[in-house]
């Protein structure tokens, strides 16, 4: 079994091929002993589909990749054995025309196209969104449909609720319709257009997700970023967890009428972003990474506004946020709702703030650290009941802490160049990259050709692992608490779609 | 209730004063851009070769004889597609010379595809009022329905920023409204996804007419960092008629308030 740590690259030779049986009963005995799947996915690799498992061990700290040729367009699946992977797997399907055979939950996952594959596709594309839809009959059962086009301005999906009066039995969640083609693209890449594409795979995740591939970049060219870059990235990645958790604590409080944290937090937002924009011109962090590094230094004046502005938005986003604990009405309605079981968040392998919520202490940052978080630790936190009232707390003491983490490095900026060139990229590798994006762990593998060149360029948006998450939540809840749940979760549609 | 009191106290009033007074950009924010062709070589083409998206057209010698209005080889054709455009560092970086610099000033909706084109020492072309009778219509009261079809999501956060206390869109009489059959326009983000093109033809459909059309962002223009994936379909215009342009990667709340305000005939002059 090859061994890896995050951020590392490792000869394709390396990487020991198993047989078909030994690579699934691997995969099974790491996952009984605590590891995760954090990516399942196939590629085109020396001629054959090739399936490769990347897993992670939160104890030790490393990862894992194991690999897999497919001779037979019948694969067996480890779903109902592993459900972490059954996403992995309907994607696997859709992308490569493998059939496993015996997935309890075999459908589409993004109503895409085939990837380049040896294999024809499963069935036709078809039209988004239409597809069997699980079905609750009986007398004063109803369904509710909902989407793609919601209320708000938010992000296209479909969502199908087998309803009994107002208690939901279950829903279940068609996706795809953000689909950009973006996996199919990185074939052959890099492009001029790639590193662009990274940093609007979910636009509200754009360090998140930058950092991802720059890394993944950085390990295929031997190159490393200075430490000053990898402390002002690790600034810029927590101003978008500020910016996103003081939304999502403004939006819960709207969702359930209370306003004045609705209204505050609203505009507190904006000032974790527009001190993105201070270090870079974006408020979402555009153009601050690089492959190598960043494009933009800090520098005193910076600094002191910075500072300042930081230490404004606490005070008032304590003030905002301190309302929430304080009204019994909305406790009511943040407590007991949308709860999940650390056990079904532990199965489906459930990430981020979301999972932490169940009392999961998993936190790429601290377990498999990248960047300025080898060096200097953030604390993770967590709670138990895995309701909303927990995802939200968990977003304030996150939020704290980044803030916290922020004032501490930028005391301590470490002096040097803000980029460092890279060469080529190996040929015939792969680049494992994790970082901890606002909602949770963010994958990005790299296989490179014969040439340099990607031959598979595999992103896992923490997304993908949560949608079922939000089903599982809704079960046996209130329609009405759907929207409340369903931001208490504020998953990315694009980030998933691709 | 007491405390709810004396947080609405200690928050304040922070409405932003726009377009009565400037909102303080910051100084790395990208803008409108600044262009000059003149200490351009002959045969440089590095601006455009970085652009990762096509937006720029050199301003020297180019193997293309439809490049510009003017001809082959002169150095007036520079030129940046504004809708096309990410506001990204690269081409200001890459260019020694200094020919392509974006200052900060926010101003950039226009009402036509081609008033996105800036070339050096061009005229602003931002956006005009709507024509009399739809602004009698809607110049006080205009609903927009919003549809992100394949959007990242930012152009969609940073349009909802402007329903905030922040920028308090209601009270110019613009509101996002959840059903199309309330609405007078449609709010487009996203470059058209092949997924989302039906839907959004028949939100479309659904809003009564007079309507109007909004492209907010690179990607509702031309695709944005998608452009050309055969998964979308660069843009809505070329799908329904737009009536306002809004570039940006996505725009800055005052980029989108600002365009809405001209179309409204509520400002004008640069």
């Amino acid at each position: 079994m090859k061994t890896l740590h995050n951020g590392m690259g490792v000869a394709l030779d390396q990487i020991p091929d198993m047989n078909d049986a030994t690579f699934l009963q691997t995969i099974l005995d790491l996952t009984d002993h605590g590891w995760r799947v954090s990516s399942y996915f196939g590629a085109m690799t020396d001629g054959g589909l090739r399936l490769y498992a990347l897993l992670s061990s939160k104890a030790e700290g490393i990862l894992t990749v194991l690999t897999t040729r497919v001779g037979d367009p019948h694969f067996p699946s480890l779903a109902n054995l592993c459900p972490q992977v059954h996403l992995f797997e309907r994607e696997i399907a859709e992308q490569f025309g493998v059939a496993f055979d015996d997935h309890p939950w075999m459908k589409p996952v993004r109503f895409q196209n085939e990837l380049p594959s040896c294999f024809p596709p499963l069935r036709e594309r078809g039209t988004v969104g239409v597809m069997d839809y699980f079905r609750i009959e009986g007398e004063e059962v109803h369904e509710v449909a909902v989407g793609p086009v919601h209320a708000g301005i938010i992000e296209p999906g479909h969502f199908r609720f087998q309803c009994y009066g107002e208690q939901v039995f279950h829903l279940e969640i068609s996706l795809g319709f953000q689909h950009r083609g973006i996996e199919a693209a990185l074939l052959g890449g890099p492009h001029k257009n790639t590193f662009v594409r990274m940093e609007t795979t979910a636009g509200d995740t754009t360090i998140g997700h930058g950092q991802a591939y720059a890394m993944a970049i950085e390990a295929l060219t031997g190159t490393r970023a200075s430490a000053r870059a990898e402390v002002i990235r690790g600034i810029a990645l927590e101003l978008e967890r500020l910016a996103n958790h003081t939304g999502d604590l403004g939006a819960i409080a709207g969702d359930v009428g209370y306003l004045p944290t609705a209204s505050f937090c609203g505009r507190i937002r904006g000032d974790f972003l527009n001190m993105s924009a201070l270090l870079c011109g974006s408020r979402f962090g555009r153009g601050l990474i690089t492959p190598g590094g960043i494009r933009f230094d800090l520098n005193a004046t910076l600094i002191g506004a910075l500072r300042q502005r930081l230490a404004a938005a606490r005070e008032d986003l304590s003030n905002a946020v301190e309302l929430l604990w304080n009204t019994p009405s909305v406790m009511g309605r943040l407590e007991n709702t949308g709860a999940l079981s650390e056990k079904d968040a532990r199965s489906i392998g459930l990430v981020g703030p979301a999972a932490r919520a169940c009392g999961i202490n998993y936190d790429v940052r601290r377990d498999l650290p990248f960047g300025i978080y080898r060096l200097a630790q953030i604390p993770v936190v967590t709670a138990g009941t895995g309701d909303v009232h927990a995802r939200t707390m968990v977003r304030w003491l996150e939020a704290e802490k980044s803030m916290d983490f922020i004032e501490e490095q930028i005391g301590q900026l470490p002096g040097g160049a803000i980029c460092t060139a890279g060469g080529e990229l190996a040929p015939n590798h792969l680049a494992v990259a994790l970082t901890e994006g606002w909602r949770g762990e963010i994958c990005h593998v790299a296989i490179t050709d014969g040439t340099g060149r990607f031959a598979r360029y595999k992103i896992t948006d923490p997304s993908f692992h949560n949608w079922t998450g939000l089903a599982f939540a809704l079960r046996g809840q209130q329609i009405s608490d759907f929207p409340l749940c369903n931001k208490s979760f504020n998953l990315s549609y694009c980030g998933f779609d691709l | 209730m007491f405390r709810a009191i004396a947080a609405r106290l200690k928050q304040g009033h922070r409405t932003t004063r726009y377009p009565a007074e400037p909102v303080p950009m910051p100084d790395r924010f990208r803008g409108y851009p600044r262009l000059d062709a003149s200490a351009c070589p002959d045969g440089c083409r590095v601006c455009a070769d970085v652009c990762p998206v096509g937006a720029i057209t050199p301003g020297t010698r180019d193997s293309d004889p439809n490049n510009g209005p003017k001809g082959l080889g002169t150095r007036e054709n520079l030129s940046i597609d504004l809708g096309k455009c990410l506001f990204c560092p690269d081409c200001s970086e890459a260019c020694p010379r200094g020919a392509i610099t974006y200052t900060n000033d926010p101003a950039l909706a226009a009402n036509r595809r081609e008033d996105l084109i800036v070339r050096p020492g061009d005229e602003r072309r931002l956006a005009q009022a709507l024509e009399q009778k739809m602004l009698s219509l809607f110049g006080r009261s205009l609903k927009f329905r919003e549809v992100s079809a394949a959007g990242c999501n930012a152009c969609e956060a940073d349009t909802n920023v402007l329903s905030t206390i922040g920028w308090d869109l209601g009270r110019f009489g613009i509101q996002f409204v959840a059903s199309p059959r309330h609405a007078d326009g449609l709010w487009v983000t996203g470059p058209v996804s092949e997924n989302m093109k039906d839907a959004l033809l028949a939100t479309y459909e659904a809003i009564p007419a007079p309507k109007i059309v909004v492209a907010c962002g690179a990607c509702a223009i031309n695709g944005g960092p998608f452009i050309d994936s055969p998964e979308v379909h660069n843009g809505v215009d070329r799908l329904l008629p737009v009536d306002l342009f809004i570039p940006g990667c996505p725009p800055h709340p005052v980029t989108i308030l600002d365009g809405l305000l001209r179309l409204l005939g509520k400002l004008e002059g640069a």
